[in-house]
């Protein structure tokens, strides 16, 4: 493989892209808090009509900031010349690319707006900490990551993490649903039954791409490591969210485990992937060393 | 609109769920003990304990994938890792609780699925059954008005979307439908679960079959497939050697490419590449290992997993007579590849050994101490530490050809020993001390590091694994669902049913009453 040349300018532009697209997502947080804010408080059919004419705006804002944070990705990985997920920075931003685009996408076949403040904080948190704590240059992909089971192994895992965000967000506004808080937050939300039915939905496809990762993370481990299954440290922690989210699809059809208890499967099971994602990668010793830090 | 927990009472009743509670006066307690083992609970039990007991797994370092990690433990904190020993938790994924937690899953599982064959086998031939008495108790219901509603729209639409449908007749008009959709539901579970089944076998088996050996190849040399040839060897419990094929293989050439283009990526490795000769039953043939890109020989594939430098060496005694030839095989220390390698001189008139550091591209640091600054050898420079007497390999001790005990030796060039440690370029011969001989620093080597493996079956791991998402697939998106609907007198009336958590029920049910009441 010859050297490509890596454009430091370009990857200079891809970082202020995704700063500013974290400036627009703070924003449309804030408005779609306000406007959260205010439809709880509403008494009258205009003031939730108003309410959700800003919810609204936050949306706009959000998807325009998910154009530039996708034009931001887009660039570092045309800066780099390859895929851009090979070290953790590169992992967040496009990880958080995808779970704002695959919610507001969702957007148009299921009605999941009431959990916009959730998804859009959750990636200002991302994106924020990408920033701060894992930024790295670009740098070329070393021999072990220059496979095309990058592209496809990687890709389909941080698309199931994006679905899996969804999902715990149901599941923990399910929670705070059925628990004893009068607050008039909740009324905005719908019912349990619905919340249940939707995260079940998103945990679903979620565990479809999470399944196809783990396989093909093996079938790429059996070329790069001589081996398909090894108990790296991450392939630990890949089989422990597999077997969670196959317990919480046991626990939808058990007796007395379906609701409530599934949710805070649903919770164990997304704590466990940003588990993976945090601690695992930059702590924990093993062969997936592409923290890059 | 009906309540949750009465639909699910519905589901439960419908579709024969195994109930869990234990009948004590039952006369079998093995019989209630496997009715427990079966049930859904103790599947989701024991699914979870599975996630916890793989824990402990990634946070003590295991013998199978770091064993020098387990041997700095023991060094480390000697007392605690006897405890942890005992319990098995340098080696949790072999462990006898590891193993009983999923045999215990796998027997549930296979208890599980017996029943459901025959339940499914007999669903699939059956008709769907008949409706509850109260239609309206199902999730989803709606009646529609007017005394010329037909069922015949119905009975349209539901053949027309692929459902089962038996229709019961007063005269000429339909007066009941009952029909049945996803049954692939179903048969995508049994699959996933069967080939679950099919992947632990095949994942033992194969391992128990196969084996791992590592060998390091200097370029030059050849490599002939057998099991005095590996440096290390990991057999299988049952692998037999007669499963290693004859063949041969030389290495060539090994090169690296390195980035000098991009400043924040300098020097840094881009490709490796092992460029081999290959003999197959007297077939030759070339081959390129490269890292991601194993090659496949009779019963092996091998992959690359290393490479450093072999300098080439030649040891004479005063009269000229050689003591030692060849490359040694030196082990990489940093980045840029400055290397240690150990030259053990058995055979020479006064057993001597050294010491070796090689820095392929020569820098001195500013405590004047040498350093490689580059990967590459551009600048290639050796330097020896001499020492005299008795290396033990007659003994048979000191044996591991990377390391040299110097306990017991003197130490006669390098270090505080008063004379300046031998200093060679490529080329270079120079006398050393005490009247030893010669040294000769022929050339400058790469040696690769190479895993071969064999496992018969992982061949079947892949097909059980893709058949197994196949089932996942089925299991997951298809949705099962049955549809009832009645003749009444002022109208009729339709029920449904689902299997799955299933959003578009409420539009079939729709669907089917609007297409009743355009019909008449
Ligand atoms: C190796 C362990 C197992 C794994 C990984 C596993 C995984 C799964 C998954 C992913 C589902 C999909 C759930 C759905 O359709 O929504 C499922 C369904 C199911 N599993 Fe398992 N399973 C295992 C063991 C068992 C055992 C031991 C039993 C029996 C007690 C069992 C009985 C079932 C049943 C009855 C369903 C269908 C649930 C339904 O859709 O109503 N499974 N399993």
């Amino acid at each position: 493989m010859n050297p490509a040349l890596i454009n430091q300018e370009l990857a200079t532009t891809s970082r202020i892209l995704v700063l500013i697209a974290l400036t627009v997502y703070v924003i449309s947080f804030l408005v779609l808090t306000v406007s959260l804010a205010n439809r709880a408080k509403a008494t009258k059919k205009e003031q939730t009509a108003s309410a959700i004419r800003v919810e609204n705006f936050g949306l706009i804002l959000a998807g325009l900031a998910t154009l530039i944070h996708g034009a931001g990705v887009l660039t570092r990985g045309i800066a780099a010349n390859r895929v851009p997920w090979a070290n953790m920075y590169e992992f967040s931003i496009s990880g958080a690319f995808v779970v704002s685009a695959i919610y507001l996408i969702a957007l148009f076949f299921k009605d999941i707006r009431f959990i916009a403040t959730f998804v859009i904080g959750f990636v200002v948190l991302v994106i924020g900490s990408a920033n701060t704590l894992f930024y790295v240059q670009v740098e070329s992909l070393m021999p072990a990551l220059q496979d095309y089971w990058l592209v496809i192994h990687v890709s389909v895992a941080i698309l199931g993490t994006a679905f899996f965000t969804i999902a715990a967000a149901l599941a923990a506004l399910l929670l705070i649903k059925s628990g004893k808080s009068k607050s008039k937050v909740l009324k905005v939300f719908p019912d349990v039954e619905k919340l249940e039915k939707l995260s079940y939905q998103f945990n679903v496809i979620g565990f479809i791409l999470w399944t196809f990762t783990l396989i093909a993370g093996a079938i790429w481990a059996d070329k790069a490591w001589h081996r398909f299954w090894g108990w790296d440290t991450k392939e630990v922690w890949t089989f422990i969210i597999w077997t969670i989210y196959a317990a919480y699809l046991h626990a939808t059809t058990t007796r007395g485990w379906e609701g409530k208890k599934a949710a805070w499967l649903t919770l164990i099971g997304f704590s466990a992937v940003i588990f993976n994602f945090t601690i695992v990668n930059l702590f924990f010793k093993g062969l997936h060393v592409y923290s890059g830090l | 609109m009906v309540s949750r927990q009465q639909s699910k009472y519905v589901v439960r009743k419908e579709y024969n769920e195994p109930i869990e509670a234990p009948d004590l006066s039952a006369k079998s307690w093995l019989r209630w003990i496997w009715k427990q083992l079966t049930s859904m609970k103790i599947a989701l039990f024991l699914l979870l304990l599975l996630a916890i007991a793989a824990v402990p797994g990634s946070i003590y370092p295991q013998r199978s994938a770091d064993p020098n990690g387990v041997a700095l433990y023991f060094k480390n904190n000697p007392d605690f890792a006897k405890v942890l020993d005992s319990l098995q938790l340098f080696d949790v994924y072999a462990s006898s609780w590891f193993s009983a937690i999923y045999l215990l899953l796998f027997i549930s599982l296979i208890g599980c699925l017996l029943p459901r064959i025959g339940v499914h086998y007999k669903a699939l031939r059956e008709k769907p059954p008949a409706p509850p008495t109260n239609l309206a108790r199902l999730p989803q219901y709606k009646k529609v008005t007017g005394e010329k509603v037909k069922l015949e729209a119905a009975f349209e639409y539901l053949t027309k979307n692929k459902y089962k449908v038996i229709a019961e007749s007063k005269g000429k008009a339909l007066v009941e439908l009952r029909a049945e959709k996803g049954y692939l539901r179903e048969t995508g579970n049994l699959i996933f679960h069967i080939s679950l089944v099919g992947v632990l076998i095949s994942v033992a088996l194969g391992g128990a079959l196969s084996f791992n050996g590592q060998r390091v190849l200097v370029e030059g040399e050849t490599f002939v497939n057998n099991r005095a040839a590996y440096d290390s060897y990991q057999p299988g419990l049952l692998f037999s050697e007669a499963s290693l094929q004859p063949f041969s293989m030389r290495l060539d050439q090994f090169s690296i490419t390195y980035d000098y283009l991009n400043p924040a990526n300098y020097a840094k490795p881009l490709d490796f590449r092992a460029n081999v000769s290959t003999t197959v039953s007297d077939q030759q043939s070339q081959a390129l290992i490269r890292v991601n890109e194993p090659i496949a020989l009779p019963n092996a594939k091998v992959y690359l997993t290393g490479n450093g430098f072999a300098p080439e060496i030649i040891v004479r005694d005063p009269d000229g007579t050689i003591s030692f030839s060849g490359p040694v095989v030196f082990l990489p220390q940093d980045a840029n590849m400055t290397s240690l390698g150990v030259i053990k001189v058995p055979d020479a008139k006064k057993q001597f050994g050294m010491m070796a550091f090689f820095y392929p591209t020569v820098g001195k640091l500013s405590t004047g101490a040498l350093t490689s600054t580059h990967p590459n050898p551009f600048d290639p420079v050796m330097t020896l530490n001499v020492y005299v007497g008795d290396l033990g390999i007659d003994k048979g001790i000191n044996n591991n050809v990377y390391e040299l005990d110097t306990h017991l030796l003197k130490q006669i060039a390098g270090g505080k020993s008063g004379t300046k440690a031998l200093k060679l370029q490529p080329g270079d011969v120079v006398e050393l001390p005490q009247n030893l001989g010669t040294v000769e620093f022929k050339s400058v080597k790469r040696f690769a590091s190479l895993d071969i493996t064999y496992n018969p079956l992982d061949i079947w791991v892949l097909i059980s694994v893709i058949i197994t998402f196949f089932g996942l697939l089925l299991m997951l998106l298809i949705p099962r669902r049955r549809i009832w609907v009645r003749k009444l007198a002022d109208g009729a009336e339709v029920g449904a049913l689902a299997k799955s958590r299933d959003e578009s029920l409420e539009r079939i049910v729709k669907e089917i009453s609007q297409a009743m009441k355009k019909s008449k």
